[in-house]
């Protein structure tokens, strides 16, 4: 695989006394597509910044390409921003702000006029060099912001919430279009966002992060269907969360049912959460299920029915392609294969943010 | 229309505008072109080419410049500190730096004639330290130091205004796209607070070239201003032919200044708060 | 840390530059001496002759009455003119605001000057002709402060007011009126400090009766300064102090630029 471009190590940053980041470490490989995905004040843009020179740690250090640049101005870093509200120059015209850090880098005339068009190109907005920032569409800027700065050829693309500010149909074709920027420029991208779709299309790698710690790194495959703790799980995609007991390997206790499951390893008799997305839940007849419920919640949601069923004292969220009718009967099943088991959170803030997710 | 009976709210205001603004206009047009008869004459308007006004103007428009610059050099640094101020002193600090502008105008020439004359305060404490006195007053030099302490608060404001709106993350993004700070100064805070920088200059200038109080009062009768020509010619030889001729002159200068500046960037406006 | 206390320094030598005159002035007013630099005691002397000299006295009346009905008229005025305009086209408004601010830029003297030729020609000059300069150079404040505040979406909810019900006059006065009320006070204010120390425009208007007080400073300053002025400028500058202290930090102030 691919090296290590950046490393952080050990970074703990606070503002005024509060907690932002304690004892981060986490490491980027080359030309990979890393999210950091999390809400708002988990300490993810506060990375994103530290990466981009424009706050220091406390501790720590952050090592870029084998150097440690901890200390290094933004100007003198290799990696350049897309900033969440475009941060266009309002006095330049669009190819003024292209041009500008090649200016600064005294790159000839020819050189930047080239850059210019190839990146304008790039971003499908040929032909807008004399255009002012201000007639611009947000979407528009958004697009001059990331030729801004990819003229300048960084080693690494950070990008921070670069989409927020866009409606939802412009939001899903810019996502199309950075992983195709992203393969075409073969760079690497960081990316911040809070929103967790937007994470699973276009990463390769994300870090799910809360309250100032890493809670799981991994593809967008492991972090939807192998959730580590139930702030993942809660926090990508819809799930039931239920406490269980792990009787011993291979089989669990929920809600005083036995369930056969896959998982090893955690003792026997130890208290779990269990993760249980609503796709995997089968509704059968009430006869044939494992547990027997009552459907008290019916919404039609276009590629799917969801439903609420009541059953052993807990309600659980269904998405199925075959609607039962609202009181009905059921019986739940649930594969083996689709039971994801958990640790109990350990912290306290894993715990606090458990119970107001 | 309703939108139609809502505009004309405005009539009062066209009206008195037209009564107190358009009209006295009008009628400083007409003495500068007719003689104390009634007839045409470009010879009030001409006379501004005889030595002892033609003088008056260059020395008002040196002054003026004088003033400007000095007011721009001072400002510039002290809206740079002002806007870097943590937000929560910045109103007061802001405040205090705008409330002697609010002082009347007469009593803050009144202070500068008593600091400066002869053996007024600041020559008298130069006295007791052994240093020689400061022969200023009844010069240009008084002139100009009491103008740029008249109107430098015109300069500060709009360049700070400007300079506030300036987003955090534009200078960001400057510095991440490689820009040093000297680099920063010149191509991202300069050219945004231009517009500051034009009306400051224009609300300096405009009144330092036209002042008559300061150059009387400061001036001992020695420093004559195109200004001080008009008011004499207006309140001492009731020669309004020549006043209003040498007025609309005057006016020409103005309508350029503004005219040359608001061509080197946009509309600088909003700045009189 | 240098460039700190170099910043520091920088404000101070402004600061001092901007308040030592106000402040010496200040401090003379209660100096027991005629000599400007030797302290001969504490006393409320020049505070005493000040009062109890007519002319400067009556100054101060003229001056006040002019600034508050000046500013009064003007607001009037100026409301009603920056609804109009709010009103307009955009071709219109452009127009209204360009000639807003021909007087705001044109000089002093030559306002001044224009109107004397009008004023001469058709009546006398005297208290009349000063309070209509006053508030001719007046108006363009309020209507600078009013028409912001009728941007902020004023025009949607006033139609909304109409579309429950309500009559044209019953939906402004319950829903433009008080959103524009805080752009209307501080156009009052910003009106009558203008008023209050206007020179050029008084000076040529105001014929030879009546005197507001930077006239009366004037042609006392040219006759020499008498110790009565420090007294006078310390009130004044007082009386500035609260009236910007009111317009800055008022509660009205304060949300506005919360928002």
């Amino acid at each position: 695989m691919s090296k290590r471009l950046i490393d952080l190590q050990h970074i703990s940053k606070s503002y005024d006394g509060q907690m932002v980041l304690d004892d981060l470490n986490l490491y980027i490989k080359e030309n990979e597509f890393l999210t950091l995905l999390g809400p708002s004040g988990c300490g993810k843009t506060t990375t994103l910044r530290l990466i981009g020179g424009f706050e220091t740690p406390d501790k720590g250090n952050i090592i870029f390409d084998g150097k440690d640049i901890t200390g290094l101005a933004p100007n003198e870093r290799q990696l350049n921003t897309v900033f969440q509200k475009y941060a266009l120059f309002p006095h330049m015209s669009i190819a003024e702000n292209i041009a500008f850090g090649l200016k600064i880098r005294k790159k000839s005339k020819a050189y930047i006029e080239d850059k210019i068009r190839y990146a304008l190109k790039l971003v499908n907005l040929d032909g807008f060099e004399k255009r002012t920032v201000d007639s611009l569409s947000g979407g528009q800027q958004q697009r001059i912001a990331i030729a801004r700065a990819i003229v300048n050829e960084p080693k690494v693309l950070l990008l921070d919430e670069p989409l927020g500010a866009l409606d939802l149909k412009l939001r899903q074709d810019m996502q199309y279009e950075l992983i195709r920027l992203k393969n075409e420029l073969g760079i690497t991208f960081i990316y911040v966002t809070h929103d967790q779709e937007e994470a699973l299309t276009m990463s390769d790698t994300i870090v799910v992060m809360n309250q100032g710690y890493i809670q799981q790194i991994g593809t967008p495959e492991d972090i939807y269907n192998e959730p580590t703790n139930a702030f993942v799980a809660d926090f990508i995609g819809e799930s039931n969360i239920i406490s269980g007991i792990m009787l011993h390997d291979r089989l669990v206790r929920i809600l005083g049912i036995d369930f056969p499951c896959v998982d090893e390893g955690f003792g026997s008799h130890t208290p779990v959460d269990v993760v249980i997305r609503p796709e995997d839940v089968e509704l059968t007849a009430p006869d044939k299920g494992i547990l027997k419920g009552e459907v008290t919640s019916l919404i039609f949601k276009g590629v799917h029915w969801e439903m609420e069923v009541m059953a052993n004292g807990y309600e659980w969220l269904v998405h199925a392609t075959q609607m039962q009718p609202l009181g009905s009967h059921v019986g739940i099943c649930v594969d083996p294969f689709n039971i994801q088991i958990m640790n109990k959170p350990e912290s306290n803030d894993e715990k606090a943010v458990e119970t107001d997710a | 229309m309703r939108n139609l009976r809502r505009q004309l709210l405005a009539g009062p205001y066209i009206l008195w505008m037209a009564g107190f603004i358009l009209l006295p206009t009008l009628m400083i047009l007409y003495y500068a072109f007719t003689t104390t008869s009634g007839h045409f004459s470009l010879l009030n308007v001409s006379s501004i080419t005889f030595s002892v006004h033609l003088k008056s103007l260059v020395l008002s428009l040196k002054l003026a410049l004088a003033c400007t610059l000095i007011c721009l050099a001072l400002s510039y640094p002290l809206a740079m500190i002002l806007n870097k101020l943590k937000s929560k002193s910045q109103g007061l600090i802001v405040f205090i730096f705008i409330l002697p502008m609010w002082m009347n105008f007469m009593l803050r020439i009144l202070a500068w004639r008593m600091l400066l004359s002869n053996n007024g305060v600041i020559n008298s404490l130069l006295g007791i330290l052994g240093l020689p006195g400061l022969d200023i007053l009844n010069t240009p030099k008084a002139v100009v130091f009491c103008m740029v302490y008249d109107f430098l608060p015109f300069m500060v404001l709009p360049i700070y205004n400007a300079m506030a709106r300036i987003q955090k993350d534009v200078i960001e993004a400057a510095k991440d796209l490689g820009a040093g700070n000297v680099t920063i100064f010149f191509k991202i805070i300069v050219p945004l607070t231009m517009s500051g920088v034009i009306s400051g200059i224009i609300m300096v200038f405009v009144p330092a070239l036209t002042s008559f109080a300061v150059s009387d009062l400061l001036g001992g009768g020695k420093v004559l201003l195109i200004g001080n020509v008009i008011e004499q010619a207006f309140m001492q030889e009731y020669n309004w032919n020549l006043g209003s001729g040498l007025s609309v002159v005057l006016m020409v200068f103005v309508i350029a200044s503004m005219a040359l500046m608001n061509a080197r960037g946009d509309e600088g406006g909003g700045t009189f708060t | 840390m240098m460039k700190k206390s170099a910043e520091r320094i920088y404000l101070l030598v402004i600061f001092l530059f901007l308040y030592l005159p106000i402040m010496v002035l200040v401090v003379l007013s209660f100096n027991d001496s005629k000599a400007k630099v030797v302290w001969g005691g504490f006393t409320l002397r020049w505070y005493r002759e000040l009062f109890s000299n007519s002319a400067i006295m009556e100054a101060f009346c003229t001056t006040i009455f002019i600034s508050l009905a000046s500013a009064l008229l003007a607001t009037l005025l100026g409301t009603l003119a920056a609804l109009g305009i709010d009103a307009m086209r955009k071709r219109g408004k452009a127009i209204m605001l360009g000639a807003t601010n021909i007087p705001l830029l044109n000089a002093d003297i030559v306002t001044g000057i224009s109107m004397m030729l009008l004023f001469v020609r058709f009546t006398r000059l005297g208290f009349g002709t000063v309070l209509i300069a006053h508030i001719t150079f007046n108006i363009p404040y309020v209507i600078l402060n009013v028409l912001p505040k009728l941007k902020q979406g004023s025009r949607t909810t006033y139609e909304a007011a109409l579309d429950l019900g309500a009559t044209p006059l019953y939906a402004f006065y319950k829903i433009t009126w008080p959103q524009i009320l805080p752009g209307v006070l501080s156009g009052f204010l910003m009106a009558m400090t203008m008023s209050l120390d206007d020179f050029s425009v008084t000076y040529f208007t105001k014929g030879a009766g009546i005197n507001t007080l930077s006239t009366m400073i004037y042609t006392e300053m040219r006759k020499g300064i008498r110790p009565e002025m420090y007294a006078l400028s310390t009130i004044l500058f007082l009386i500035a102090l609260v009236l910007l202290l009111f317009i800055n930090f008022r509660p009205a102030a304060r949300k506005e630029r919360a928002a």
